[in-house]
């Protein structure tokens, strides 16, 4: 067996032929006898009690199925971290967009005039709108105080830090809300019959977590309950939780009607009432010595988590462990909550939580270099986590990651002293300034803290009848390259063609709980579980005399079919068991936060255009330490992707809120990056390989979203050496802030936040 | 065309149109739209709905020659018209080069806005055979893609072009 051969090189994609030629088949794509189409009747307010509902005149009522929140056989929740989320509103409404009614009938035209037709009196009650609404606790919305959760991390003494500082720097950063967009709506096929019971079909990341609330919902055990993953176009985070929801209402439908029940979204539902970044507000307080070291700091994460718990919780939980960037913090206390607010609830979207406190980290870097003295670029340097140290939560870093060699070499990559030292001197012309900006930061892979140690996720690989082996996981295709990559990953480990691996769909009926296809997980953890699976077939055939030790691909294929002939197919299974030298404490948030960190530095280069306003990025220099590169082409579209996810996030895309109610719910009103807005987006690998990862691999998937905002946000500053401290950050904010900062005549960096001492 | 009432209540006309070459008759309400009469009437599922306002461009088709957004396109404007949808592009199990450079590339993540794309690129090679990386950036501006931040179907239409320069 010759080592990498399929590992390392980029593979055709297993479902890309279905893709290109159009095959693939996604969930509207699927059509059932006798199937009714559902719609769902939603709240218009942010917050009331329902006093009636009417169903208005000139409609066939009798044509339709209606559900409420009293044909729910079992718990009505959708089942997650809390149970207070209710899968059809009983009696009161917590947030604009929230399910009340459902209805079901053959003509999918029939459904809209239907919906519109029902008219809800509401008595309304006082709704919260903001965390500082929220934090002011004027009026109680959720629990006893607002708050789903809080985190407190300390290291050290940071209250005996203040007084042995030179300055303390202080500043304020806020991120909006930000829709996914994947470009296939949510959608979901149901079907009930007593025998089988419920089976849903749909675009989702998660089978199980569908599997386990429609148990709850539905009154059903776990062998009358079964998920099946179609095609999925697109999800980032936004098909991890709500998909629940929504093969909930299509189960419902189904039972009381008996029929096959399609509810696809359109855009407009889709962007209103499904789930979003959450916003966030974040404030440091640091104490720095002259020379520019950090001693010690105090960080406030909030973030708006909408009106139920779903995923803040853990949302919060990746911002909070991130919210020191890749820095050495001696001392440091970071507080953390996630204050409810009338909004649709928040949840996943690549980052998850990162982003917003990464945001913070790297535009208060440069808020910290400039009170020092000192450039962008020498703050990182004197601050960057070492080998041997400790991150916030007190994890040692035992990789022997180079942050300076990394910050070297995408400073050289592009051109960034070169750069700087020409814009300064051009843009003391003209209308148009250029500027570039640095920003330096980690992702965690895989669940945080004990998180994968309690998913216990577990994975199988078939020896098929016709000697090729198949994989079984619930990780879920929905673009990242998760089929091709764990097939390369089996391929590789049994020493066979890659074509000679197949992976089975994600069906819980047949395959097994590998966990959610979240937290850059996939690769790192599952993959990993996949090979030690894939090593058990081998050694099965080995054992059994049907296989030598040494062998080509067709001698194994002859064993297998073999074995496969004379004792039936057979599993192997692996089971995910945490290293026993992994420690983490979850009462006081401290310990070995994730196995492994992704390492990057970005830097974006803009320019300014002072007759418009706007900011175009010119280059975009990506250089990331991922581990081991499995599928150069796979991992090289992950971070382009989210490059591009995040310059949307920073310069293009506002949810614009009006009581709680996303206003701009279009793709004509609410602007993702098309081919003609991006940058030539650059993209650079360090490996340096990962114990806990198959084949050195880490997690990749979220990283590229982190680094977009600060380094473009960064770039503008040093274009126009004004202060923003909050994204999205459009034309209008930046013609704003420049027509304030003119009157007020102050310098540019001369707003309140430092102390000397 | 003769038109009657069906027993939905919702009038109901039959019109023909070429699609991928071959004659299709529907009975269908004149003002559905071209994309649900693919979709639905003749199971042509690859177009997709990304946003029924024509801003995504996912339902992609071309309609005698020119590149259209099926969403907006009433099926009594598709009379008589030829179609070509994504289904129509490869011979049989031969992928157009567009499509296998689209596979080998990366063009293709979740692949939802891939057969629009596709047949967007094929529009702008059909216009302009030998595009600068300005022409394909501006040809494919009216489809979004969420997934690839787009450079990758830049490098897979460029790859394409060569392909083609070859065969």
């Amino acid at each position: 067996m010759t080592s990498n051969r399929i590992v390392g090189a980029s593979v055709p994609r297993k479902e890309g032929r279905d893709k290109v030629t159009g095959r693939a088949q996604y969930i509207d794509d699927m059509t059932l006898p006798n199937m009714l189409y559902g719609a769902t009747v939603r709240s218009r307010v942010p917050r009331g009690k329902i006093k009636k509902i009417t169903f208005g005149s000139g409609i066939a009522w009798n044509e339709f199925v209606i559900v409420s929140a009293k044909d729910i056989p079992g718990k009505n929740c959708i089942v997650l971290i809390v149970d207070d989320q209710p899968c059809l509103a009983d009696g009161i409404v917590n947030h604009p967009e929230e399910p009340i009614l459902l209805l079901a009938h053959p003509d999918r035209h029939a459904l809209p005039k239907a919906v519109d037709t029902i008219s809800i009196e509401y008595e309304p009650l006082p709704a919260v709108f903001t965390i500082e609404e929220s934090e002011e606790h004027r009026e109680i919305i959720w629990g006893k105080d607002n708050t789903f959760k809080t985190y407190l991390v300390e290291k050290g003494d940071i209250d005996g830090v203040w007084e042995k500082a030179d300055y303390i720097v202080e500043g304020e950063y806020r991120t909006g809300a930000q829709e996914q967009l994947y470009i296939e709506n949510n959608g979901m096929i149901a079907t009930y019959d007593p025998e089988r019971g419920v089976t849903v079909w749909g675009s989702l990341q998660c089978p199980y977590y569908i599997h386990k609330a429609l148990m709850t919902l539905c009154n059903l055990p776990a062998d009358k309950v079964r998920v099946v993953q179609m095609e999925t176009g697109g999800a980032f985070g936004g098909k991890e939780e709500y998909p629940s929801m929504i093969a909930g209402h299509a189960a419902l439908l189904a039972i009381k009607s008996g029929r096959p029940v399609k509810i696809i979204y359109d855009r407009m539902e889709d962007m209103a009432a499904t789930t979003k970044r959450h916003p966030s507000r974040t404030r440091h307080r640091t104490a720095v010595t002259k020379g520019g070291k950090i001693l010690g700091g105090e960080i406030e994460f909030a973030v708006d988590g909408g009106a139920y718990t779903t995923l803040s919780p853990v949302v919060l939980s990746r911002g909070t462990i991130h919210a020191g960037g890749p820095y050495y913090w001696p001392n440091v206390r970071i507080r953390a909550k996630a204050m409810a607010t009338n909004a649709p609830p928040h949840g996943a979207f690549r980052g998850f939580g990162a982003p917003q406190s990464l945001f913070a980290m790297e535009r208060h870097m440069e808020r910290i270099a400039q009170v020092v003295g000192l450039s962008p670029i020498e703050i990182r340097r004197r601050n960057f986590l070492q080998p041997g140290q400790t991150t916030t939560t007190e994890q040692t870093i035992r990789e022997a990651i180079d942050l300076e060699k990394l910050l070297d070499r995408a400073l050289e990559l592009s051109n960034y002293h070169a750069k700087k030292q020409r814009f300064s001197k051009d843009n003391r012309m003209g209308t148009s300034k250029k500027g570039i900006g640095v920003a330096a930061f980690l992702h965690g892979a895989g669940f945080t803290g004990s998180g994968e140690r309690n998913l216990s996720s577990v994975v199988d690989v078939e020896a098929c009848a016709d000697g090729s082996v198949r994989v079984l996981v619930s990780s879920t295709e929905f673009g990242q390259g998760t089929k091709t990559v764990l097939c390369q990953i089996v391929a590789e480990t049994l020493g066979l063609e890659y074509d000679d691996v197949t992976i089975a769909q994600a069906d819980t009926g047949e395959v097994p709980n590998s966990g959610p296809t979240v937290a850059s997980r996939t690769v790192m953890v599952v993959g990993k579980l996949v090979q030690s699976a894939a090593l058990g077939i081998k050694q099965t055939l080995t054992t059994s005399g049907a296989l030598e030790r040494s062998y080509s691909p067709a001698e194994f294929r002859t064993a297998c079919q073999n074995y496969v002939a004379a004792h039936g197919t057979f599993r192997s299974s692996a089971r995910f068991e945490a290293p026993s030298d992994v420690f983490w404490d979850d009462e006081k948030y401290r310990g070995e936060a994730y196995a492994a960190f992704a390492w990057a530095v970005y830097v974006a280069e803009v320019t300014v255009d002072l007759s418009t306003y706007s900011v175009s990025v010119n280059d975009l220099v990506a250089l990331q330490e991922v581990g081991k590169v499995l599928h150069p082409v796979l991992a090289r579209g992950q971070i382009v992707g989210g490059i591009a996810q995040g310059i949307g996030y920073t310069l293009y895309e506002k949810v614009i809120w009006q009581n709680g109610r996303m206003q701009n719910s279009q793709m004509t009103n609410y602007i993702m990056p098309t081919s003609a807005d991006l940058p030539p987006i650059r993209v650079f690998f360090e490996e340096m390989g990962n114990i806990h990862g198959a084949f050195g691999a880490k997690g990749i998937g979220e990283l590229p979203m982190d680094g977009p905002a600060p380094s473009i946000i960064n770039a503008v500053e040093d274009a126009l050496q004004v202060r923003f401290d909050a994204i999205p950050l459009l034309p209008e904010d930046i013609f704003e802030k420049l027509a304030t900062e003119s009157i007020s005549k102050s310098g540019p960096h001369s707003a309140g936040g430092v102390q000397s001492q | 065309m003769t038109t009657n009432i069906s027993s939905g209540g919702r009038a109901k006309c039959e019109l023909s149109f070429t699609v991928n070459g071959e004659r299709r008759t529907v009975r269908v309400h004149p003002m559905e739209r071209l994309l649900d009469v693919l979709r639905q009437e003749l199971a042509l599922t690859g177009a997709k709905e990304g946003c029924a306002e024509g801003e995504c461009g996912s339902c992609s088709v071309l309609m005698d020659g020119a590149l259209v957004n099926s969403c907006l396109v009433p099926i009594l404007q598709a009379k008589s018209a030829n179609i070509v949808t994504i289904e129509g592009l490869a011979a049989g199990a031969q992928l157009n080069c567009l499509q296998e450079a689209f596979l080998d590339f990366g063009g293709a993540q979740c692949g939802i806005c891939t057969p629009g794309m596709i047949l967007a690129a094929s529009h702008l090679l059909q216009r302009n055979p030998q595009p600068t990386i300005g022409d394909i950036r501006e040809g494919l501006s009216g489809n979004l893609c969420r997934c690839t931040g787009y450079v990758q179907i830049f490098d897979a239409v460029a790859k394409a072009v060569q392909f083609k320069a070859r065969t």
